[in-house]
């Protein structure tokens, strides 16, 4: 009886905050929302001339979305490996030692991994760029010529990459170690190798929780803030060219960087944009659980 | 297909644990031979031996030796995978793989062994393994549903079917009916019977009705006590073991005395 109460009362609260938030954005957007594209630009100085709101998000979601993008097929596929490696082969301490380290890397301030990606990474990653621009230039994004410091998208991604590395391992790690005993036996009584296992027993078992991880992954490379602010030269256009810099900016990183500066019409301004990625969040939460539920049927839970 | 398997002199151990010790015996083709016994006396741990899946567990091995048609499965250049290619096996709960379609789960086995296989070949393999394992007849117009959509009783004949579709050269069966009512219990059993023309096929069970009813040769194994490792104590013809067995022991277990 307590504790149904508890409960509910726990679902309750996390409705009324989300709602309080949405609530706040709108209110405080509004103003933003109501006011004429012509005037607009004339009251916020970093809004150009002739544009409207939209056309000022646009290209700032564009950015955001591009840098999930990127940190994502980064992150997924190494976190996949790293999480095979800890459930299935590696030897048992080995594995608990390298789970912590995993662990551990969440637990790192994300001003740490900006001060990391402008210090350290971005000399290492010139030559490679260049390279990518040299050879593989003929590929729209990759085309050049590439930028010097790479204060570029793909090196925001790469840091976000590795921001999201740990979120994404845990969560696969759980899910693999989770597949029952008995498909893993039915795969190895019929003459399976470890990994023809892995791919008939284990990978189809975690799928759903694959994409639930990746997705909280997303979630937070979508809101990353300090770590693309430190790395990323912005630029306001809608641009695939990932190697040049000026070209785009993520949402977080921009209300953080205009945030100060701001006053009046320009705050209001900086909040719908708060608005627009809240609503991008709730939308890749809400696609997630879809591409989870669809297969149901097919899934390990019946 | 359908080979013989000899067994001789096997200790089983996981870790410093002896589980089963000094157990020898033959296994004939084209027959039913039941292991049966108390909880704990080690018959599925011998019965796992016989295509290595015990070596799932970290530190099981085993001394002695096992031979199928005179070949050691032990050997040092054995693969155990293709061990298990040829020695398929049942489990006591239905483990269709819930992900995939019964079509799917059939030729899962076939897909690791040979990569390439049309796609006419493999609703040929599909259609003979369903028909060998009684279930063509019930699943034919849903191939393409899940696995576990099936009943207990289905998805274990699935898995039978599972396991013949490679054509294995013996059948494992572990407890293959302990899930299932009746009249599943009675499906499965009439499909061994059929199954034991073309294979050779082991089962445990702790039903001894279900030995009586199913099997040829008949191996009781007993534990002195906990922390002891198993025995085979007695084999013999299954007639013989449930009328007139040589050992107490066993007869003390058949009549009900104990277990």
């Amino acid at each position: 009886m307590i504790f149904s109460g508890a409960a509910k009362g726990a679902g309750v609260l996390i409705l009324a905050i989300l709602a309080a938030v949405a609530i706040f954005l709108l209110v405080n957007a509004w103003p933003a929302i109501s006011t004429p594209t012509d005037e607009l630009s004339e009251s916020v100085h970093w809004i150009k001339e002739g544009d409207s709101l939209l056309d000022y998000v646009g290209p700032l979601v564009f950015g955001t979305v591009l840098a999930a993008l990127i940190a994502l097929i980064i992150a997924t596929p190494v976190a996949i490996a790293v999480a095979l490696f800890i459930s299935h082969y590696a030897p048992r301490k080995l594995a608990q030692i390298f789970g912590y380290v995993i662990d551990l890397l969440a637990a790192i301030p994300s001003v740490v991994y900006g001060l990391w990606g402008a210090l350290w990474l971005m000399p290492q990653m010139f030559p490679v760029f260049e390279w990518l621009s040299e050879y593989l230039g003929f590929i729209p994004i990759f085309q050049g010529p590439a930028a010097s410091p790479p204060r570029t998208i793909l090196t925001a991604g790469i840091v976000l990459a590795v921001m999201i590395l740990p979120i994404i391992t845990a969560v696969s790690r759980e899910v693999f170690l989770q597949t029952p005993t008995l498909h893993r036996e039915a795969a190895l009584a019929l003459g399976a190798t470890r990994w023809e296992m892995i791919r008939m027993a284990v990978l189809p078992f975690g799928r759903s929780g694959i994409i639930s991880a990746a997705m909280l992954g997303l979630g937070r490379a979508l809101g990353e803030t300090m770590a693309v602010a430190m790395v990323l030269s912005p630029g306001f256009v809608y641009s695939f060219f990932i190697l040049q810099a000026g070209q785009q900016q993520n949402i977080a990183a921009n209300i953080a960087l205009k945030f100060p500066e701001s006053s009046g019409l320009g705050v209001n301004v900086l909040i719908f944009t708060g608005l627009v990625l809240f609503a991008i969040t709730l939308l890749v939460n809400m696609i997630a659980r879809w591409i989870v539920s669809r297969r149901a049927e097919f899934s390990g839970a019946n | 297909m359908a080979k013989r398997l000899d067994i001789s002199d096997l200790n089983i151990y996981y870790g410093d644990f002896l589980a089963v010790e000094g157990v020898s015996m033959a296994v004939e083709p084209r027959a039913v031979t039941a292991f049966i016994g108390p909880s704990g006396c080690g018959k599925s741990t011998v019965l796992r031996s016989l295509n290595r899946m015990h070596e799932v567990i970290p530190g099981a091995y085993i001394e002695g030796k096992i031979a199928l048609d005179g070949e050691d499965l032990y050997g040092r250049d054995v693969d155990p995978v293709r061990v298990r290619r040829s020695i398929g096996m049942v489990f006591q709960r239905p483990n269709p793989f819930p992900t995939m379609s019964i079509h799917a789960n059939v030729i899962a086995g076939m897909k690791l062994n040979n990569q390439r296989m049309s796609k006419a070949q493999a609703d040929e393999v599909v259609e003979t393994s369903l028909r060998g394992a009684n279930l063509w007849s019930e699943v034919k117009d849903r191939l393409n549903k899940p696995g576990s959509s099936l009943s207990g009783g289905q998805q274990q004949r699935l898995c039978i079917a599972r396991a013949i579709a490679v054509q294995p050269d013996v059948l494992l069966m572990d407890e293959p009916c302990s899930a299932l009512d009746p009249i599943s219990t009675l499906a499965i059993e009439d499909l061994i019977g059929k199954l034991k023309q073309d294979y050779t096929i082991v089962i445990v069970t702790h039903n001894m009705q279900q030995a009586a009813r199913v099997s040829d040769q008949t191996a009781f194994f007993n534990l002195a006590g906990v922390g002891q490792p198993g025995k085979l104590i007695e084999m013999d013809a299954t007639e013989k073991i449930f009328s007139n067995p040589n050992q107490k022991a066993t007869e003390d277990y058949i009549s009900g005395r104990f277990g």
